[in-house]
């Protein structure tokens, strides 16, 4: 497209300013003779304006604007005029004169706003804390009501939460456990054999899965795949007003929303991890069997039944339940809190998922604690 | 696209076009032209197409047959480069707004002029700032974000941001839809003065009777998957189809057509302080 450049005259005669422009005045045009037009305007003093715009071939709103700076300075023109120029072209300019800028934007100091965000920061987190445990409270008092009063709650949800949170997840909770199980193995067969007593192995394989690994790291995908569809499913509900449609109707959210996605988690969670501590034994004894350490699966089980006492499947399996309702809590909440934009629904997503996964690790030390001091 | 200004080619012009999901063919054999200068009003029963035709003409939905013709071209003939000033001279505005949540109105409004201008960051706001003007927008809504707005401040907002590249044709979708009486008349009044100013082409889909009996040149009814007739409201209104009957037989539609006297009266007085800009 041929494109001839915006070009102007400008002139004073008397106290009035003579605006001659020519070509093509618009928004691709105008940025090169935007700096010089508004220098030209400033050098001049004067009090009425004529536009002549008989040269000009096109113009748009930006050319218009250009052209009518001289107009909008504060206390400089009294009046102005078009003079031969087309109706299009007066009603553009006569837009354009009566223009307002609108307010700048808000300033921004470097350091004010780190430590603004710092302050900010320091008491979202008190505030979160107390908002999270508040939930809590809220939490079990509408959980025991359900409790007591079965038939409120949702079964129809519930299964398909748990075929949701469970199901869909065992594939990728087994696979993930089976390789930590041959990893441990690995190492143990590496560590343990320089020794000669690569028949351990067994034991670490054992203790590491039963104890820690099956229910921290089930907890872990839960925490990253559950919390984070719980808050966006909720969050979005909360967005398009479902959540006030439901409240005002009588339902209400915890019951619907809260209570069975915290069942569904306490129900699948341990089954979740019953899966993960076999499949990573498993994983352990392929690893066990088929290295030159050449143990039997036989051999492999027989010890692990002689070494590995049962308590340490249970010190296990006796986490999986409070992880469980943490990562639902924590999940649903950052849901409910949800505002109406689209950057809060990002944002809560996002600390439902560090915050599930930060209580799992911290909840899982506090437990590794409590079960050294009465000696498990 | 510029170049073309001064013809008499129609902005849009589609040939028989036909859309359909899977087996539901929601447009056959439907013609539809809009010529330069024009509101058209668009109407149409729930699920009739609507939508769908204005995604099509936008380029976001692709027709399964047909032809669609853009200032006397072929969209399927358009280079990239031809593609992307097309997509220029087309602003639309969306039934909610669709404004970028997390910016401001001003940066909405500068969002066309960033991606397709090379100009300094003043001139670029003090432009943006003129559009939100051009709306009826006060000053200070510049530095608010969408969520701080009403609905109505919405579709201004959005309009502004339409209009940011100086559009030749632009797509309303229930521009007045969830506005008051006031506010809805506002808008129609808007959109005239826009016209006039931007020398703009307009479609709008509409089911608010007062505009139509107040701003569309032409009227295009939707029905039976194609344009069953398209030509001034009076003719119509008196068109021989049931649905079109009872969409302008309707008592909403005789209390619109009867009051055209209080319309000019309240034309009169609503822009002063509704489009304060123009």
């Amino acid at each position: 497209m041929l494109s001839k450049p915006a070009t102007y005259d400008v002139s004073l005669q008397g106290s009035g300013l003579v605006v001659k422009a020519f070509g093509r005045w618009t928004i691709e045009t105008v940025a090169s003779v935007f700096d010089a037009l508004e220098s030209d305007y400033d050098a001049l003093r004067y009090e009425t304006v004529e536009f002549h715009l008989s040269g000009v071939e096109e113009l748009d709103t930006a050319g218009a604007y250009l052209l009518t700076k001289a107009v909008r300075v504060d206390n400089v023109c009294k009046t102005w005029r078009l003079i031969d120029g087309t109706r299009g072209q007066q009603t553009l300019l006569s837009v354009a004169a009566d223009c307002q800028m609108g307010d700048p934007p808000r300033r921004k100091h470097q350091w004010r706003e780190t430590l603004e965000r710092l302050g900010r920061a320091t008491v979202r987190f008190w505030d979160e804390l107390y908002a999270t445990i508040a939930f809590i409270g809220q939490f079990s008092v509408m959980f025991l009501g359900v409790i007591l009063r079965p038939h409120r709650l949702r079964l129809k949800s519930i299964v398909a939460l748990m075929e949701e949170i469970g199901l869909d997840a065992a594939p990728i909770v087994a696979v993930l456990s089976f390789a930590i199980g041959a990893v441990i193995a690995y190492m143990g067969a590496n560590l343990l054999g320089s020794l000669g007593f690569s028949v351990f192995m067994v034991d670490l394989v054992g203790f590491a899965m039963l104890r820690e690994l099956a229910v921290v790291i089930t907890a872990i995908l839960i925490a990253g795949r559950s919390a984070s569809a719980f808050t966006a499913q909720i969050g979005a509900m909360k967005m398009r007003q479902e959540i006030d449609a439901m409240t005002v109707m009588g339902l209400d959210t915890f019951e619907t929303l809260v209570i069975p996605r915290a069942i569904a988690c306490l129900l699948t969670l341990p089954i979740l991890t019953f899966l993960a501590m076999m499949s990573g034994i498993l994983g352990g004894l392929i690893v066990a069997w088929v290295t030159p350490v050449q143990i039997s699966p036989i051999l492999f089980l027989s010890r692990l039944q002689e070494m590995v006492g049962m308590q340490h499947f249970w010190v296990g399996m006796v986490k999986a339940p409070f992880f469980a309702l943490v990562i639902a809590i924590i999940g649903c909440r950052q849901g409910l809190a949800v505002t109406g934009s689209v950057d809060s629904l990002g944002a809560r997503v996002t600390t439902s998922v560090v915050q599930a996964i930060f209580a799992v690790i911290f909840i899982d030390a506090l437990f590794a604690i409590l079960f050294f001091q009465m000696g498990v | 696209m510029a170049t073309d200004k001064q013809t008499d080619i129609p902005p849009i012009s589609a040939r028989g076009i036909l859309t359909q999901f899977g087996p539901n063919i929601i447009h056959e054999n439907l013609d539809f032209d809009i010529k330069r200068g024009e509101i058209v009003g668009l109407v149409g029963g729930s699920g009739s197409g609507k939508s769908v035709l204005m995604n099509t003409l936008l380029g976001l939905k692709e027709p399964e047959g047909g032809a669609l013709r853009y200032f006397g071209k072929a969209r399927a003939d358009l280079s990239d480069d031809e593609e992307m000033r097309l997509k220029n001279e087309m602003g639309v505005l969306f039934q909610g707004g669709a404004l970028f949540s997390s910016l401001t109105v001003r940066q909405n409004v500068m969002v066309p002029l960033i991606e397709h201008h090379d100009m300094s960051q003043d001139l670029m706001r003090e432009l943006a700032d003129m559009k939100i003007h051009m709306v009826g927008l006060p000053p200070e809504s510049a530095i608010l974000y969408p969520s701080d707005l009403s609905g109505g401040m919405k579709k201004r907002a959005g309009l502004a941001r339409s209009l940011a590249l100086d559009p030749q044709i632009l797509f309303l979708d229930e521009p007045t839809a969830g506005l008051d009486p006031i506010g809805a008349h506002a808008f129609d009044t808007l959109i005239l003065k826009l016209r006039e100013a931007m020398d703009l082409t307009v479609l709008m889909v509409t089911h608010d009777l007062d505009s139509l009996y107040a701003i569309c040149d032409r009227v295009a009814v939707l029905v039976d998957k194609h344009i069953a007739v398209y030509d001034k409201l009076d003719v119509v209104a008196e068109y021989d189809h049931p649905w079109v009957r009872e969409y302008f037989g309707g008592p909403r539609s005789r209390a619109a057509m009867a009051t055209p006297g209080q319309k000019t009266n309240k034309k009169g007085a609503a822009p002063k302080h509704a489009a304060t800009g123009l």
